[in-house]
């Protein structure tokens, strides 16, 4: 059909179409496809949100109980640590052994030089070999294909017996940002072992009176 | 004098590679693009360094307002196929005596958001046409322990979807007796895997902050 109406117009046909103008107006298409965008770049969700891995210790059931100890673990590596009100942080090392003396609350909070100033010190060594792994990684010393940095260090982590056993718990008046915050930190200074458990009546009480304690001495100030 | 021939431009502006180059990214953007969903509570989720991104598909997460209502989304994904939202239903129907029709269910599956409506409401729920009247009905699951639908929901996720992962999405305000209840609840069924959601917040620490 095409073909048919040239030969009918000839040359004259030819240099009509010249004359148009090649040009055609865009504006109206950039302008809809600015609103586009706009409306997109609105509504994504760019930053997907991340997610962090815990595993709770498995409940015993009651049948369960009676037949089984809890896991023992040495009480000289072990550091409680106990969420408290207003993202303070309380803690002590070891265990109860006298419910009528307990050991003294010491009370930190979430700032680089409070809780990760602690659990730095005394998870150094673990820490080291960590970073050291992994600048050894990045600088070409150890050559491993790049998903098993993850597996090098959790074997680094097993193989730890001297950093700290960071038993987390919970007060009552605590709020799932801390919670949040103090399970970042254990895996922002790399402690191997770290469990969340819950909270007994003495440790609350502890809490307590350390509370009471320095509500005082704020009075007195 | 010779005249200053001045050039006449054309007051048209070649706008090719303009839209060329919007093209580009509006293609982009279509297609990296997924949705903000409308949640029935905002959430501001606290910060960690965790860069392990959500999975896609076989989550349920329960969404945890700061006043401590709990809000469940099994969100398959891509693998609507499987069809385990209306399954669920059906479950969580017959536990509780109501008969949930085709028309029913069937809304519940395109629902794209979390849902937080105790059972006996549920009917009205999805009845509901007007999202305001929706709003009005999204109380939060109960879970306390008379009344844990909490509990059942889980369990019948679980069932009909046994790769199903627990994700909690809090607010860092929330307070933590009520997340301790909802770990407790997740427990006693037996999961004990959660991914807390959090934002990528990049931390890094030296061998010169232990000094300090």
């Amino acid at each position: 059909m095409a073909e048919i109406i040239q030969e009918e117009k000839g040359k004259g046909g030819k240099k009509k179409a010249k004359k148009h103008a090649p040009h055609i107006d865009m504006t109206p298409m950039v302008d809809l496809m600015c609103l586009l965008i706009t409306f997109f770049m609105l509504t994504t969700a760019f930053s997907k949100s991340k997610v962090m891995e815990i595993t709770l210790p498995e409940k015993l059931k009651d049948k369960d109980k009676k037949n089984q100890d809890a896991p023992r673990i040495a009480k000289s590596r072990t550091l409680n640590i106990i969420l408290g009100p207003d993202n303070k942080i309380f803690y002590y090392a070891g265990m109860v052994e006298d419910p009528k003396n307990p050991p003294v609350l010491q009370v930190t909070d979430f700032s680089p030089t409070g809780i990760r100033a602690l659990l730095l010190e005394r998870n150094k060594a673990l820490f080291n070999k960590i970073t050291q792994f992994q600048t050894d990684v990045t600088s070409g010393k150890i050559t491993i294909p790049r998903d098993s940095i993850a597996s090098g260090i959790r074997k680094l982590k097993n193989d730890d017996d001297t950093g700290p056993i960071v038993l987390i718990k919970a007060y009552k008046a605590a709020n799932y940002g801390n919670f949040v915050d103090i399970l970042d930190e254990m895996s922002i200074v790399g402690i191997a072992r770290n469990t969340f458990v819950d909270i007994n009546w003495l440790e609350e009480k502890m809490v307590e009176t350390a509370l009471g304690i320095t509500s005082t001495s704020t009075q007195k100030k | 004098m010779p005249k200053i021939k001045l050039p006449t431009k054309s007051p048209h502006i070649d706008m090719t590679p303009m839209v060329d180059l919007f093209s580009v990214v509006l293609t982009f953007l279509m297609l990296t693009t997924t949705m903000r969903q409308p949640e029935p509570a905002t959430v501001d989720t606290p910060a960690s360094i965790s860069e392990k991104p959500t999975p896609d598909f076989n989550m349920m997460t329960l969404l945890i307002s700061k006043e401590g209502g709990v809000f469940l989304n099994v969100d398959n994904g891509g693998d609507t196929l499987s069809k385990f939202r209306p399954r669920i239903l059906a479950e969580m129907g017959k536990q509780y005596n109501i008969e949930f029709t085709e028309e029913e269910k069937r809304e519940f599956e395109k629902l794209p958001m979390s849902v937080g409506v105790p059972m006996d409401k549920m009917k009205a729920f999805l009845d509901a046409k007007e999202p305001a009247q929706r709003k009005l009905l999204q109380t939060g699951i109960p879970f306390d322990s008379l009344d844990n639908q909490l509990a059942s929901w889980i369990l019948y996720c679980r069932q009909i979807n046994p790769n199903v992962n627990a994700c909690l999405k809090g607010d860092s305000k929330t307070e933590f007796p009520v997340v301790k209840k909802i770990l407790d609840i997740l427990q006693d069924k037996n999961v004990n895997r959660f991914n807390l959601i959090t934002n990528l917040e990049a931390v890094k620490i030296k061998e010169e902050n232990i000094q300090k």
